[in-house]
Parts: C-alpha cells; sequence; structure tokens
C-alpha cells in the first residue's frame, strides 16, 4: 500500500480480473439499490386496481354498445297509432294510414301491426281483458324510413295523414327509449367517473410507494449522487423497480378483470334476451381492454418519475 | 487565468448556516492549488466537516461565492453538478460504502456512473483492489469487513477515476497508528505521482508532521487562520515543527 495506484493499464483484461468481478449470477447484487422483487404490497395494489378498472371499462363499453345497437334498431323506426274507438272505423283508418304511408318518400316499409300481436303483447299487462273488446287498443303501424327519423320527417308524416286519417298519432319510436338512453348514458359517465377515480388511486398508490423507497434508500441515493450520479441515472434505478412491479400487477390484474368480464359475458348470453344481444366486443373494444394494463404501467412510472424528481431537487 | 494561479478551487466571503441558526462558517476566503497537500485542523465542532461539504459539492453556502476547476458554483445549475463531482474524489468520515455492494462493486462505483466500459472497470477495480491488499475480499459486503478493510475500500472508491482533487474527512480516526501511516503514504503518493490535489481534515496533530510539503489550514469556530501561510500564493509548506494546530 505504500505504492500509489497503478496506472490504468490499456493491457485486454485477465481472467483473473475478471474473476474478481461480480459474478453473473449475483450481477444483480452490483444495482445501485437493494433489489426489492414483489416484496410490497403495491404489485398487488396495482393488480386489484387495474382489474377494477377493466371491468368498468368493459361494463362502460358494453353499456355504449348496448345504447347503440337500440339506437341503430330504432333510429328509422316511426310509429303510427290511430286512436279511434269504433273497430270498423279503425280498421278502416288503419287501411287508409296505410296506404298514405306506403305512398310517401323516404318510407322504406310499412306495417300495420295485426290486432292478435297487439293483444298478445298488452295481455301480460292488462290480462284476458286486453282481448276482449272491452278496452280500445289503437291501430298500430311501424314505419321504417330509408334514414334516421327526425322531427322533420315526424312532421311530415303528421301532415300527411292529417286530411285522410285525423287523430292519428305520429311518434319516434326512439323517443320512448330516450329516458333508458340517459340512464345508459349516466352509467357509461359512472363507469368513466370509476375508471378516473381508479386511476388516481393508482397514482397515489404508486406516489407513496415511491416516496417510501426513496426514504428508504436516501442513504444509498445520497452516497451515489455525491459520486456523480445524474438524477437520471438514480431515477431510472427506481423507474426499472417501479416498471417491473407495475408489469407484474397489470398482467395479473388484466388476467383477472378479463376473467371477470368473460364470466359475466357468458352470464347475460345466458339471458338470452334481446336487450343484451348488442352487448358483445368486437376487436376495438378488446384494444381498448388491452390499453388499461398499458396505460395502467404508464400512470405507475409517469407518478412515480414526478415522484423520484421532487425528491432529488429537495437535494443539492 | 492560468489555471495554477487560478488554483482548483476559491473561496471568496464565504459563509454557511443551516437554517436559522447562527453561521457555522464565516468569512472564509482561501485558494486551493493543482497538486498540494492541504491538512484541514481544528477542534472538533470547528466545521471541518461543514467546510468538506462545501468542497465536495454536498451543500451550498448561504453567502459568498465559490469557484472550483473554473466554474462559478454559486450559479451552476445542479444539472452540472454530477459532472463536476466526477472530478472529485471523497473519503467520507464513516466511509459510507453502499451496503448492499460488494466491495469491488463499491469500488467499481464511480467508473460504472461515469459510464466506463464493463471490462475497463474490471480491470482497474482489479488493481485498486490489489493496491490496497483487498483482493481476497473482493465478493465481501461492508458489514462483513473490518474498520480498516472498510476504510481502504472507500479510498480505493475514492481515487479510483483518478480525481483531480481528493477529500478526505478524518480518514485516519478509526484505525491504528500504523494504519493512519500508511494510509498518509497512499495520499501522498498519489498527491506526488498523480498530481491530485490532497485535502485531508484531521484534528491528530501529530499527522501533520508525517507529510512534510503539506499545507495547514486552521478551522477555529468557524473561521478559516492561516498558520503557515498556506492560502497565500505561492503557498508556503508547512515547516516540519510548525503544525500549528
Amino acid at each position: 500500500m505504500n505504492t500509489p495506484p497503478p496506472p490504468l493499464s490499456d493491457a485486454p483484461e485477465t481472467d483473473s480480473a475478471a474473476d474478481l468481478a461480480t459474478p453473473a449470477r449475483n450481477r444483480a447484487a452490483a444495482r445501485l439499490l437493494p433489489a426489492s422483487r414483489f416484496a410490497g404490497p403495491i404489485p398487488w395494489v396495482i393488480a386489484i386496481l387495474i382489474a377494477l378498472v377493466v371491468i368498468a371499462a368493459a361494463g362502460g363499453l358494453a353499456l355504449k354498445n348496448l345504447a347503440t345497437s337500440a339506437s341503430a334498431d330504432l333510429s328509422a323506426a316511426v310509429t303510427v297509432q290511430v286512436i279511434e274507438p269504433n273497430p270498423d272505423l279503425r280498421a278502416a283508418r288503419g287501411a287508409d294510414a296505410v296506404r298514405v304511408l306506403t305512398a310517401m318518400d323516404g318510407v322504406r316499409a310499412v306495417r300495420l301491426v295485426p290486432e292478435a300481436e297487439l293483444v298478445a303483447l298488452l295481455e301480460p299487462w292488462l290480462g284476458e281483458g286486453a282481448a276482449s273488446g272491452d278496452v280500445p287498443i289503437p291501430a298500430l303501424i311501424d314505419v321504417e324510413l330509408s334514414r334516421s327519423a327526425a322531427p322533420d320527417d315526424i312532421a311530415r308524416i303528421a301532415a300527411a295523414l292529417e286530411q285522410t286519417v285525423p287523430g292519428a298519432r305520429v311518434d319516434a319510436q326512439s323517443d320512448w327509449l330516450q329516458p333508458v338512453y340517459r340512464a345508459l348514458s349516466a352509467l357509461q359517465w359512472l363507469a368513466l367517473g370509476l375508471i378516473a377515480l381508479v386511476a388516481l388511486a393508482t397514482a397515489a398508490a404508486v406516489w407513496l410507494a415511491a416516496r417510501n423507497a426513496f426514504a428508504g434508500a436516501r442513504d444509498t441515493v445520497e452516497i451515489i449522487h455525491l459520486l456523480g450520479a445524474t438524477d437520471r441515472q438514480i431515477s431510472a434505478v427506481f423507474l426499472r423497480t417501479v416498471l417491473r412491479e407495475a408489469a407484474f400487477g397489470a398482467v395479473v390484474g388484466a388476467g383477472l378483470g378479463v376473467a371477470a368480464v368473460l364470466l359475466l359475458g357468458q352470464q347475460f348470453a345466458a339471458l338470452d334476451s334481446g336487450l343484451t344481444s348488442g352487448v358483445g366486443f368486437g376487436l376495438a373494444e378488446w384494444l381498448v381492454i388491452a390499453a388499461v394494463p398499458l396505460a395502467g404501467v404508464l400512470i405507475a412510472l409517469l407518478t412515480a418519475r414526478i415522484t423520484i424528481a421532487l425528491a432529488l431537487k429537495d437535494m443539492l | 487565468m492560468n489555471d495554477r494561479l487560478a488554483g482548483h478551487v476559491k473561496f471568496d466571503n464565504v459563509g454557511l448556516r443551516y437554517g436559522t441558526d447562527p453561521e457555522v462558517l464565516s468569512n472564509l476566503s482561501f485558494t486551493l492549488y493543482p497538486g498540494s497537500f492541504y491538512f484541514l485542523t481544528g477542534a472538533s465542532g470547528a466545521g471541518k466537516t461543514s467546510l468538506l461539504k462545501l468542497l465536495y459539492l454536498a451543500q451550498r453556502p448561504s453567502r459568498g461565492a465559490i469557484r472550483m476547476f473554473g466554474q462559478d458554483l454559486i450559479t451552476m445549475p445542479r444539472e452540472r453538478l454530477p459532472d463536476l463531482r466526477r472530478r472529485l474524489g471523497v473519503v467520507f468520515q464513516n466511509f459510507r460504502l453502499v451496503p448492499h455492494l460488494t466491495a469491488f462493486d463499491n469500488v467499481a462505483l464511480p467508473l460504472r456512473l461515469a459510464g466506463a466500459d464493463e471490462k475497463r472497470v474490471v480491470k482497474a477495480v482489479a488493481e485498486m483492489l490489489d493496491w490496497v491488499g483487498l483482493t481476497h475480499r473482493a465478493h465481501a459486503i461492508p458489514a462483513t469487513l473490518s474498520g480498516g478493510e472498510q476504510q481502504r475500500v472507500a479510498i480505493a472508491r475514492a481515487v479510483i477515476a483518478r480525481p483531480q482533487m481528493l477529500i478526505a474527512d478524518e480518514p485516519t480516526g478509526n484505525v491504528d497508528p500504523e494504519m493512519a501511516l500508511k494510509l498518509l503514504r497512499l495520499f501522498e503518493a498519489l498527491n506526488n505521482r498523480v498530481g491530485t490535489t490532497v485535502v485531508v481534515a484531521t484534528h491528530d496533530v501529530h499527522l501533520l508532521k508525517k507529510v512534510p510539503d503539506s499545507l495547514i489550514m486552521r478551522l477555529n469556530k468557524g473561521q478559516l487562520s492561516d498558520p503557515t501561510g498556506a492560502l497565500r500564493y505561492p503557498p508556503r509548506p508547512a515547516a516540519s515543527g510548525e503544525s500549528g494546530a
């Protein structure tokens, strides 16, 4: 030790020097900060949150599909009611209305709903009285336009029927479902709100974890900082850990979420209801769901990066 | 300005206080010249460690101006400090080895942080461990090393990147006199052969006589005195009997 440190020669690395280096199996130990392999709760917290977001996103998408499907089915449909207590007159006016409607431009199909069908529709509510004739049932005409029914179209049909079928009532079928659409829309916003809250919770969890990890490694960070480490080098060490843990949580969470969605999908499919037939997912929906874990990892990385950057700024 | 005249470090009326406490360092004005060997002396609490913190860029002064390697530290953005720190070697008072890294990886840190090629790192660290007599302890973590071994690892880490300035805070505080002398010889050799400016803080007056060409700065209650002409230019080395501390 009484001689000066030897000059760093350019000679090739010797075997003995290589032997001194950290063995490959312990290469992880050469990292600047101690490795923490899924030691904390953060990967599991992220997994739970991602699963919740996947379920909420799938619910929101299903509601959107349901609303879109129902709207598409009914948007071009118009109902004409002929309200007349006299059955014979009602039948005659119904036929007149069909004739007028069939002759109109922009009308693709006209169908007078048979009385037996109307009775069958009303029977669950009115009982056998629906067929007794004691309760006057309006004649009902389904009209399918060649485009979505706009208020102008409704007014045009009403005007055309006014002369021939006085008292005919014209309604766009989609109007009847407006409260349902509004409820579906509210549920979609609720799903979006849940997703935003869970994203915030994810960021908060990562913020806490990153802050604690930084506090736990503060001495080491100070040492390597004083040895010339840049903020970017120190951040990279933390971000590698966050990336690994967030990716693990995201994969597990996405798996759980998708499993839950598939299970719920099977349950709804078993209902065999026309209402739920339009909620099926296509490629676009699955891509949105696949983006959830990616977004979760990005939020975790961004939060950790900001947290570490702020903590480092407190150090010279 | 000529680098020799400008010096590695120039303090101008520097003061340091922590929070709202009174100043622990006051009105420090001095220049450290390249290739010189300085002892910083003073009683415990005199401010030696605080002054060293300013030198190894762990602290900014509360007032005054500091230039290091020709750059103004007061106005320098913190993003540029790592470049400056890589030109320094520091032996901390309590060694401050990274506890989960082996002796080898601790010594390798400055080179790895500087982005050195791994083959060069391996070779240089092997040489350095051999130089400090710790080749057989390369894979040991600090907790399993003795105090003297930890100190040698800390010194190897401080000098491996051939710093322009070596700063050591009480480097002999925890070792026996024989080891202390060995360490001093090591610093001297680095100073003489590599041209590194050396600043050693110590309260051990006996050490000062061991390095004949050294210059002495003395701190007393945060004020610097210049008993040996160390702060004049050209600096005058302390005579062997002029320890001054």
